[in-house]
């Protein structure tokens, strides 16, 4: 019990509303490389174990000055750009049609959930005999494990939109393809577009598997090689690629977001 | 135009939902459909602009439409469905785009329906920036845009505040006094049935039947005049609601 008057009431509020704190991130960053370099210069971390974050830098700049990163970067590029966009827009196709059509839906989502789960990593050895050694079946892997989860985010994206706008659009008398492009899909743009963000990692992740086997040229390949031969320093330059190649991606969907979800 | 529903029945699987309804709205009257929660006064709405199909009865239109409707019975929806990645303007351009209108025309219907409705201002602004009134003055906007010949209006002051509703019941009031439109208007709210409505049907509590059909012979714009009489109708209203407001508060919900 107060007794006593003028007992101020206790502040319970507040809390649970995390913040960004700018530069946090990039100190963050900093301290870790400089403790890591500092480790290694004073021999705390083995050499043997991890190369110093300047090793690993040479590494790259040697890389990149033999002319073999334009080489590497440009194979790999190409089959995850062609890869993604193939499965992303067959993804979103195949989602649509799931989103809209009762045949679709109880044809393909059986499906859809049975090959979901399947590492496409697992399907890899089967590709190269469909589609050769060479650049099909790394495509296709990639294809393959983009198209899956872009159908999921796509069709249930397109499950949540309000049914009262798609009323709405009937009541007005609009043609069913009017309401198809200007509510249906537009509805289902988030969804859609934080489907390509875990597609878009995915897809990284089977490059570097598919250029495992078989490939020349490829970061996957420079790290596969850089791994045989123990040249640790190369193989942290090549995770570091693949790091700055996933969060370029990024960079690129939060930029389209920004823009087709203005409305937000 | 008018709307003329002929002995009216529906089901939902084994649940009656609506019995035997029989009336007519005519030219430039609003009726308002009164009844308890789950009566069936919204599937009545959605059998009236063939968003469903009643399992028996039918629902007729006669008479001339009026000039350049686009789309006779249109609704406002009670949670206004403006489409959010669209601006005002967009959403009102939305339902003309589908006609044969060239885009000059189309811009002079939506500055025309949004001085009519005082919101010229807000043209560029996203639904999420206004206000639930301002939401709902979008979609009468958007309404008027088809020039319709009954407008459906399914409960549209609900999701607002009183102030706000008393504020858009004066706005269409003065937008009646002034174009006279149609409407079959939905509520569960006895002042806005007999503030807006010259003929109120009362329906019953499930199976949604007609009790009775009250007219106001006051002028929808002189009614503030009459505070009296006004009352009595209220009263007599809420007389006829009251065991069937009690009586379907009581009812097990259904499912
Ligand atoms: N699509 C539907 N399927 C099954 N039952 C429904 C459907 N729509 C409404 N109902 C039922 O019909 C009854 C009347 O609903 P409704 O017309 O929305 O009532 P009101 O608008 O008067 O509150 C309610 O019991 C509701 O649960
Ligand atoms: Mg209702």
């Amino acid at each position: 019990m107060v007794d006593r008057i003028n007992a101020p009431v206790k502040f319970r509020g507040g809390g649970f509303a995390p913040k960004k704190i700018r530069f946090t991130g990039l100190i963050v960053f900093a301290v870790l490389i400089a403790f890591w370099e500092f480790g290694s210069r004073t021999g705390f971390i083995s050499a043997l174990v991890l190369p110093a974050p300047s090793e690993a830098f040479a590494a790259f700049m040697e890389l990149a000055r033999s002319g073999m990163l334009v080489k590497h970067l440009s194979a790999s590029l190409q089959r995850v750009l062609i890869g993604w966009s193939l499965g992303a827009s067959l993804g979103v196709l195949a989602g649509i049609s799931i989103g809209l059509f009762s045949l679709a839906r109880s044809g393909l989502l059986p499906l859809v959930s049975a090959l979901f789960p399947v590492p496409k990593i697992a399907l890899l050895p089967l590709f190269v005999i469909w589609f050769g050694i060479g650049e099909g079946s790394k495509v296709a892997t990639i294809l393959f494990g983009t198209f899956f989860p872009t159908i999921i985010a796509t069709y249930s994206g397109i499950d949540n939109i309000d049914r009262s706008l798609i009323r709405m659009g009937q009541s007005f008398g609009m043609s069913w393809i009017s309401i198809v492009r200007k509510i249906i899909i537009p509805g289902a743009m988030p969804a859609i577009l934080s489907g390509f963000r875990i597609s878009a990692s995915i897809a990284i992740i089977l490059l570097v598997a598919a250029e495992m086997i078989g490939a020349e040229y490829g970061i996957g390949a420079y790290i596969l090689l850089a791994g045989s031969l123990m040249q640790t320093d190369q193989l942290i330059a090549g995770v570091a690629i693949l790091s700055l190649m996933g969060l370029a991606f990024a960079w690129v969907i939060g930029r389209a977001e920004k823009i087709l979800l203005a409305w937000r | 135009m008018r709307l003329h529903f002929e002995k009216i029945s529906h089901q939902y699987d084994d649940v009656e939902v609506l019995s035997d309804i029989s009336f007519a709205t005519s030219e430039g009257e609003i009726i308002t459909i009164i009844g308890p929660s789950g009566c069936g006064k919204s599937t009545l709405l959605r059998l009236a602009g063939g968003l469903e199909i009643a399992r028996s009865g039918k629902v007729l239109q006669s008479g001339k439409l009026p000039q350049g409707s686009l789309n006779p019975l249109t609704y406002i929806f009670q949670d206004f469905a403006l489409l959010p990645w669209r601006t005002v303007r967009g959403n009102i351009s939305l339902v003309l785009e589908d006609h044969r209108l060239s885009k000059t025309q189309r811009d002079e219907i939506i500055d025309d329906v949004l001085s009519r409705t005082s919101l010229g201002e807000f043209a560029n602004a996203w639904p999420r920036q206004l206000s639930g009134g301002m939401k709902q003055r979008v979609a009468i906007a958007r309404a008027l845009s088809v020039t319709p010949a009954v407008m459906l209006m399914d409960e549209p002051l609900s999701a607002l505040d009183a102030q706000t509703r008393a504020i858009l019941m004066d706005d269409l009031v003065s937008l009646w006094t002034r174009e006279k439109f149609s409407a079959l208007y939905v509520t569960h709210n006895l002042d806005e049935a007999v503030r807006l409505g010259h003929r109120i049907v009362v329906l019953s509590r499930r199976p949604g039947r007609i009790r009775e059909i009250v007219s106001i012979d006051i002028s929808i714009d002189e009614r503030d005049n009459y505070p009296l009489e006004m009352t009595q109708y209220r009263n007599q209203l809420w007389e006829l609601m009251r065991d069937e407001a009690l009586a379907a508060d009581r009812e097990l919900v259904h499912g």
